[in-house]
């Protein structure tokens, strides 16, 4: 049996390859009819009558020939290529056409691959470490304080280890150190991690080796890793790398691995995904605080689970675990502060923040591509309508209906292929120009490629649309009433009313999604508007903030900056040295935290005098440390009592200014003059009096640490008083920003030549900056929008313009009747506006559902913006009586002797 | 149209094979043979008989050759291949446990409503 199914594949594969006379077949059947004419005659009919009868009989000649016909394997292969040369014929016949439809599918595609490509790169594809699914980010809240992802203690990340619910744990801490011994001292952005971080990951080094994961080192382990790029960067590819010391912040490390290229750390930030240099660290001993409970000292933690548990799993195990530890240390976890400790998947931290952003652009992009295929389903159909009669003649001929429905999707998919490859290659010629749109923080920017997956897409999505756009035609014509078609001399159109109801359903549904991409695009570039023009409370006109950054030994014998007042003496030589550069008017030095709008949190915990004494967890409060000067420069004023000065250092009380937000939250109905607080934490650990500082003055809100939140609390202190290792110094004047950076450097490293400088930007730069995933995707869902808006007004004035056509003769005798020409242009007008009315129903429904998704992305205007919805439509309808006016006009002219001879 | 009954999906496969088992023949001697030996019964309507023929051929269950007809004339004659003979055996035994199963569902009907 199984031979002879071979057999049959073989026999089968000999009829494919041989091609047969198709004389052949029709001589056979003649020869069928001939016998049956031939036994007629005999039963005594006439030669005629006997033939006739035969064929009745015989019901079809054509029919069977081509039903046996299609028995031949692989007969359906011929009829494709048959039904694509057909097609491309009539493509290179009329050119115009061809290239309309292939270009709008061209863009579609184009656009729509390329938004998918970012997708793909950042939310769809899984992390690139081996089983990314069992990689975690550990995440402490204190929901009962209001404050989230609080960071974690060292007993508590050891417990954790000890858990069993994971495989590794690893602390990160992230941070920049001052690489010297290079040609330019340089800051890197450097990462502290537990020795078993790689492990975790599941990693390998490039070159040389990893830290030991039993080399626990209660403090800095002095061995480093390099990333790939500072190998090249900064020891020219050195390949005796291995073993060389290098000095950070005045310590002496030693390479012992090169990481592959391309390896880039799971973190939250830009900063701290190019990371270059990682340390192993045990952080239980200098420069790390005693390790106490409640001190979390460590910002954030990664975990591994063990193998085959869920995140689910683990996650009850953990809040199994939390419940414990809370009643075994009452103290440390009071009740009130309900803290929670939260596994969040790895990839979700890194890319959970830019989801909502790129569906709106997927979804944007996707209505655009969906608008341009309802156009070329319109001009399908306009074109079907014209070979109405090639139809009906082929189907009177005996054409099956399904053979010509196959033909028409044949030529729809060679259209939309057609204009896939085209965008394809569109795409491929422009990635460079569109990688440089894409904002640099966006995280995985760098893994956005046109992969294979991404290759498919396109071609799905041209598929879909060639089946899409060529089902509306193809059906039609595959519902052809013959006998009207072939009367309908010479006009062409069939099915008149049905067609006509398709086509305007088609422009409805594509009214309808301009108008809902159109209000997302206008709630957008509202809320982007509002952000630009928000009241800053400071001035960033003609202020520069240039960082540099004081080592921090591990020995603090050794660090020369060590004490505050060692500090003091630094920065003020830095003032003085930096107001003598040119154009320069005021100067100030802050911390890293005083640069606006750095998105760096900075929460520091408080306790206020005579508040919160029952609970152990203090507040949280975003503060910096700044000198004197910071406020005027900034354009800051104050509102009561004073700012620093110079007078304030560490040898007077610790005084703080405060800005109004945080005045009315904890003294809504005192002076806030005169009252004290105590920053930091650990109180406990300090068997002293607490170092109580009193607030001196108070200032006005200013939107330094979010454009978003108007009066977020927030609580500076003297640089004087408080020091800090990152730093940065601030200039206002009229400044050259290309020389600024040169000689801000000179001037510090006239004071020590190993400090690096850095980061030089104007502030009006970095407010801009801070607004660049949002203008990115503000831009493009308008330019998505306004091609929208053209494409609707392109499909309007099509249908309206083949309803006009279709009524000339109609229009003609209504003219010859007397009708007034403007009571034509009011008719025609009205259909316009018809459609307009149902589509912006449609749409305005879409578009409430689709404004209060993206809710989380607008600021300052509401999802039912109702400036905004009834602008847009507004705009929309007037866009599409536009379209209709032109061929209403040319409506008017109908010449009733023309359209009436037409017939 | 000649009234015709409807034959299970297969089974014209089955009668052709059957027909082409006694002596090579032509399209309209099958559908005249199958005509008179099932009394009349059995009319093959040529829109089905060309494509069920070609469909054997192809997977060389029959094979064709061109040859002259009892009055002179060019004419395809199908005839059995040793493949066709085998697959026809196999197809008599299947419908014969088919028909037999039928039967006996057949009978038992009335015995149970009695």
């Amino acid at each position: 049996m199984i031979k002879d199914k071979f057999m049959e594949w073989l026999t089968r594969l000999r009829f494919l390859v041989k091609r047969s006379k198709p004389v052949d077949l029709y001589d056979e059947l003649q020869f069928h009819v001939e016998q049956s004419t031939a036994t007629n005659v005999a039963a005594g009919m006439t030669a005629e009558e006997a033939r006739r009868r035969a064929l009745i009989e015989f019901s079809g000649v054509e029919r069977a020939r081509e039903q046996t016909f299609e028995q031949r394997p692989g007969w359906w292969l011929g009829t494709v290529a048959q039904d694509v040369r057909y097609a491309l014929r009539l493509l290179v016949k009329s050119p115009g056409f061809a290239a309309v439809t292939v270009l709008t599918m061209a863009l579609g595609v184009g656009a729509t691959t390329a938004i998918f490509s970012v997708v793909d790169a950042t939310l769809l594809h899984p992390l690139s470490y081996p089983q990314p699914q069992q990689l975690v980010r550990i995440e402490d809240d204190l929901p009962g304080t209001g404050a989230q992802d609080v960071g974690i203690s060292i007993p508590e990340w050891k417990d954790l280890q000890r858990s069993g619910i994971f495989e590794h744990v690893s602390v990160v801490g992230g941070g920049s150190v001052n690489l010297t011994g290079t040609s330019q001292p340089a800051r890197i952005a450097f990462l502290a991690v537990s020795p078993n971080y790689l492990a975790l990951l599941g990693v390998r080094p490039e070159l040389g080796r990893w830290f030991d994961p039993q080399d626990q080192t209660p403090g800095f382990n002095l061995d480093v890793v390099i990333s790939d790029g500072l190998w090249k960067r900064a020891f020219g590819t050195d390949p005796h790398i291995l073993g060389r010391s290098l000095r950070l912040d005045n310590d002496e490390y030693r390479v012992v691995g090169v990481m592959p290229s391309g390896f880039h750390d799971p973190g939250r930030t830009t900063e701290q995904r190019n990371t270059e240099l990682w340390a192993a660290s045990g952080f239980a001993a200098a420069p790390a605080p005693p390790p106490l409970r409640s001190s979390r000292i460590l910002p954030d933690a990664i975990a591994r689970l063990k193998p085959g548990l869920t995140i689910a799993a683990a996650q009850s195990q953990l809040d199994a675990l939390v419940a414990t530890l809370q009643k075994q240390y009452p103290a440390d976890y009071p009740a009130e502060s309900a803290w929670r400790v939260r596994l969040v998947p790895l990839k979700e931290s890194v890319v959970g923040n830019v989801r909502q952003s790129l569906m709106l652009l997927l979804g944007a992009v996707g209505s655009v591509l969906l608008i341009g295929y309802v156009n070329v389903a319109n001009l399908l159909l306009a074109r079907a309508s014209a070979r109405g009669r090639e139809m009906a003649v082929r189907q009177a001929l005996g054409a099956a209906r399904t053979r010509l429905v196959r033909q028409l999707l044949t030529e729809s998919l060679i259209l939309s292929l057609l204009g896939g490859l085209a965008g394809v290659a569109i795409l491929f010629s422009a990635r460079g120009f569109l990688l440089r749109m894409v904002p640099e923080s966006l995280p995985r920017v760098s893994d956005i490629s046109i992969s294979w997956g991404v290759l498919l897409f396109a071609l799905g999505v041209s598929i879909a649309a060639g089946m899409i756009f060529g089902l509306a035609p193809a059906l039609h014509a595959g519902r052809l009433d013959l006998v009207h078609t072939l009367k309908g001399e010479g006009r062409g159109t069939t099915g008149t009313g049905e067609q006509a109801r398709t086509r305007r359903i088609l422009v409805v549904v594509e009214f309808a999604l301009s108008l809902v991409l159109m209000i997302a695009a206008g709630l957008l570039l509202r809320s982007f508007w509002d952000l630009l023009t928000v009241r800053l409370g400071f001035d960033p006109q003609n202020v520069m903030a240039v960082r540099f950054w004081l080592p921090v030994p591990n020995d603090p014998a050794t660090d020369i900056y060590g004490t505050t007042a060692q500090e003091a003496t630094f920065i003020r030589e830095v003032l003085r040295r930096a107001r003598t550069l040119p154009g320069v008017k005021e100067i100030a030095v802050g911390n890293l935290q005083s640069i606006p709008l750095n998105h760096i949190r900075n929460l520091a915990p408080f306790t206020v005098e005579g508040r919160d004494v029952r609970s152990n967890e203090p507040s949280l409060v975003e503060s910096s440390s700044v000198t004197p000067e910071y406020f005027h420069l900034m354009g800051i004023p104050l509102l009561h009592g004073r700012f620093f000065s110079d007078l304030d250092n560490d040898k007077t009380p610790q005084v703080v200014v405060i800005n109004e937000a945080f005045a009315r939250t904890y003294w809504p109905n005192d002076n806030p003059l005169g009252k004290r607080l105590v920053i930091g934490r650990a109180r406990r650990s300090t068997t002293s009096a607490p170092a109580w500082s009193t607030v001196v003055g108070v200032i006005e809100n200013a939107r330094t640490e979010s454009l978003e939140q108007a009066g977020v609390p927030q609580v500076y202190r003297s640089l004087y008083q408080r020091g800090d290792k990152e730093l940065a110094v601030f200039l206002r004047g009229q400044l050259n920003p290309a020389a600024i950076p040169g000689e801000v450097r000179e001037q510090v490293q006239s004071i020590n030549p190993e400090l690096p400088v850095f980061g030089a930007a104007a502030l009006t730069q970095v407010v801009s900056e801070s607004l660049s995933q949002r203008r990115f995707s503000m831009e493009m869902v308008l330019l998505f929008a306004l091609a929208a808006l053209l494409l609707a007004g392109l499909g309007i004035y099509g249908t309206i313009s083949y309803l006009v056509s279709e009524r000339t003769h109609e229009i003609g005798i209504r003219l010859a009747l007397g009708a007034k020409k403007g009571k034509i242009l009011q008719m025609i007008l009205r259909q316009g506006l018809e459609l307009a009315i149902a589509g912006a129903a449609l749409g305005l429904v879409g578009a409430l559902i689709v404004s209060h998704l993206m809710a989380g992305l607008l600021y300052g205007v509401s999802p039912t913006d109702p400036l905004t919805f009834v602008g847009v439509t507004v705009v929309l309808t007037a866009v599409a009586l536009a379209a209709s006016y032109i061929p209403a006009k040319r409506a008017m002219r109908v010449d009733p002797l023309v359209a009436l001879r037409y017939e | 149209m000649p009234p015709s009954t409807d034959l299970l999906q297969g089974t014209l496969d089955l009668l052709i094979l059957q027909t082409l088992a006694l002596a090579p023949m032509h399209g309209w001697g099958v559908a005249q043979r199958i005509q008179q030996v099932s009394n009349e019964v059995l009319q093959i309507g040529q829109g089905s008989l060309y494509p069920a023929l070609h469909r054997l051929e192809y997977k060389g269950w029959i094979k064709a050759d061109w040859g002259n007809s009892e009055n002179n004339r060019r004419a395809k004659f199908y005839s059995l291949t040793a493949t066709g003979r085998r697959q026809l055996e196999a197809e008599l035994e299947t419908w014969e446990r088919l028909s037999s199963a039928i039967g006996l569902v057949l009978s038992r009907v009335p015995e149970a409503s009695a």
